[in-house]
């Protein structure tokens, strides 16, 4: 216990005198919390529309009205040229070219049927699908209201139609920042966790400090305790900070409680610091275990569920995913802050990451080694 | 085991791969004593020490390290002993005393042994008034003078020292010597590596290694008559010159 307490010492004292260890534990979560959110944003807007209207009619008056008046879209072109539009999304003035061809209001009067075409830029998916889909919307929409403006008699001869009225639980008013904060404070807490502790660790690999060790009475166990402790503690620090933040910002206040989620981070700092201690041991430099965490890192964010709905992933990248400690952290985030899961609802979750901390320290200890 | 003897070495060998890294050593070394380790670069000087001070198994051989059996009691061994490698190793980014301190409680020393046994390292390098600057901020020769200190700081039986006095000037080595002499005095066994020939001459016994074998044990004065030369520096070159093994 002695010993410990000076290993402690030791390692409070470095990281207190680093700046730039400090910087990362401080200004890192505030810049990524603050910045992050606002732009990650599912939502789109300001989607550049170029209208070819070769009707010049009353109908089509209305519509292009309707849809620039909906918000999303911008009119960067009005023009009754097929090739000037092309030429606008060539030049990627346009994401989106709505064609109204000639005789639209005629047609639409007479055969009570008129058709309209829709060009997607494809290059930025996501843009294209949701700025179709928006469009489409506004299209369906303006269809019922012509429909309904023509039909004199409603009550001899009611249109029937079905409304739908959507609410979105547990985040009523689909708001982003509430889903992408608590998911950033997760990434946040793995890189303390992983690399810091892997850097930690290489660096006395680096300078000949651990060999020095090594030939001291100090155990194994005592050495990685004396390590993995401090970043448990500075883990847990980043996660309050990273609430204050979320509460003082976003006015993201966890429905549930806060004690499941640290019970729960405390587990998974356990889990991610293993990681750490296992990148270095395979590691002989700084630059390997940086290259190490960065690409764990990308596959972690990538496929963790922060930005894409696991549920949409291809069967194989499903089971990635159940061996990404960071996905499972993810959904108890968001469990716990939008639907106030308490911890007989993430039993199952807590259950997996003790296997991953036990699993990932195991390795790691059975790695390293004082003799060679 | 003669109670004298604090190092007993019988046939180390040491193997990475095909390769034969210390190749059937076999030397003792007294209570006290200052024992050079002397051989060209690649000789397995490094690797042997290693293995004496239980950082590195060995593939074969039987060694005792104060008193104790370098496979089974590996870990009472590193209670005994001190080591210095080549790589300066106190952390830069702690004080003088800080530095002390640690290592003297990772040995299991008493607060009031620490604070006493500071005071007098201080006093004695002379550098009570840097006791809390950084290490980082220290000159070399001061380091290294310092590393030793804390490396015989829990007042071992042995000190391991690889390569202590590499990069230093003159002056700051004789006065590294003095220390070394000092600890010796004070009965503290010496096992000292070194490329100067100089230093060699501080030695009460010197081997030198050649391709992992140790090719001449004796005091400098012997191996000088034995091989008809004028000075160590001769002497060396009389043997080194025999090695096959391409420099690592």
């Amino acid at each position: 216990m002695r010993t410990l307490k000076f290993l402690l010492q030791k390692e409070f004292r470095q990281i207190f005198r680093d700046p730039a260890i400090l910087r990362l534990i401080f200004i890192m979560p505030i810049i990524q919390l603050m910045v992050l959110p606002w732009a990650a944003d599912y939502e789109i807007k300001g989607i550049k529309l170029a209208v070819v209207d070769q009707d010049h009619s009353e109908y089509s008056r209305q519509l292009v009205n309707k849809i620039t008046s909906s918000g999303y879209f911008k009119l960067t072109e009005y023009t009754s040229s097929w090739d000037a539009s092309l030429a606008e999304v060539e030049h990627d003035r346009a994401d989106i070219v709505l064609q109204i061809p000639p005789h639209f209001e005629k047609n639409l009067v007479k055969e009570d049927k008129a058709s309209l075409f829709m060009a997607m830029n494809a290059i930025n998916g996501v843009k294209a699908n949701i700025g179709g889909a928006y469009l489409g919307m506004i299209l369906r929409d303006y269809n019922r209201e012509i429909r309904t403006e023509w039909i004199q008699f409603p009550r001899f001869s009611p249109e029937k139609q079905i409304e739908v009225v959507s609410s979105n639980w547990y985040n009523p008013h689909m708001n982003y920042k509430f889903f992408m904060v608590p998911g950033i404070l997760v990434i946040l807490l793995t890189m303390v966790g992983t690399n810091l502790t892997a850097i930690n660790i290489v660096k006395e690999k680096e300078i000949g400090t651990i060999e020095q060790i090594n030939v001291t009475p100090v155990k194994k166990y005592q050495f990685i305790l004396g390590k993995l402790i401090p970043f448990w503690i500075i883990g847990l620090f980043v996660l309050s900070l990273g609430f204050i933040i979320a509460r003082l910002v976003y006015g993201i206040i966890p429905v549930g409680s806060f004690l499941t989620i640290y019970i729960f981070a405390a587990l998974y700092l356990l889990a991610v610091l293993g990681l750490g201690l296992l990148v270095s041991t395979y590691s002989t430099n700084q630059q390997q275990s940086m290259l190490i965490s960065f690409f764990m890192m990308m596959i972690f964010i990538l496929l963790g569920g922060l930005y894409t709905s696991i549920d949409s992933m291809p069967e194989w990248a499903k089971w990635i995913t159940r061996f990404n400690p960071v996905s499972y952290f993810i959904e108890v985030m968001r469990m716990v802050v939008l639907k106030g899961s308490s911890l007989a609802d993430i039993k199952y979750h807590l259950l997996i990451m003790t296997g991953f901390a036990i699993g990932l320290n195991g390795w790691a200890v059975v790695n390293y080694r004082k003799r060679s | 085991m003669p109670a004298d003897k604090v190092i007993l070495v019988e046939g180390l060998t040491k193997r990475f791969g095909d390769f034969t890294a210390v190749d059937h050593i076999s030397f003792e070394v007294s209570r006290g004593e200052i024992f050079g380790f002397l051989g060209a670069n690649g000789a397995g000087k490094t690797t042997a020490m290693r293995m004496l001070c239980g950082l590195s198994m060995p593939s074969s051989g039987k060694a005792r390290v104060a008193g104790f059996d370098i496979y089974k009691e590996n870990e009472k061994i590193k209670k005994n002993i001190g080591y210095m490698s080549q790589k300066f190793s106190l952390y830069d980014d702690l004080t003088v005393k800080e530095n002390m301190r640690f290592y003297g409680g990772i040995y299991g020393k008493s607060d009031v042994f620490i604070k006493d046994k500071t005071k007098t390292i201080l006093e004695q390098l002379h550098l009570t008034a840097e006791g809390d600057k950084l290490v980082g901020s220290l000159p070399l020769g001061w380091k290294q003078k310092l590393a030793f200190s804390v490396a015989i700081f829990h007042e071992p039986e042995i000190v391991f020292l690889d390569e202590p006095t590499g990069g230093v000037d003159p002056v700051t080595r004789r006065e590294f010597w003095n220390l070394i002499y000092e600890a010796s005095a004070s009965g503290i066994t010496v096992f000292v590596t070194t490329h100067y020939m100089d230093e060699a001459e501080y030695c009460k016994r010197v081997s030198i290694m050649v391709d992992g074998r140790i090719d001449a044990l004796d005091t400098p004065a012997n191996l000088k008559l034995i091989l008809g030369a004028e000075s160590m520096d001769e002497v060396f070159l009389k043997l080194a010159r025999k090695a096959t093994r391409v420099e690592s």
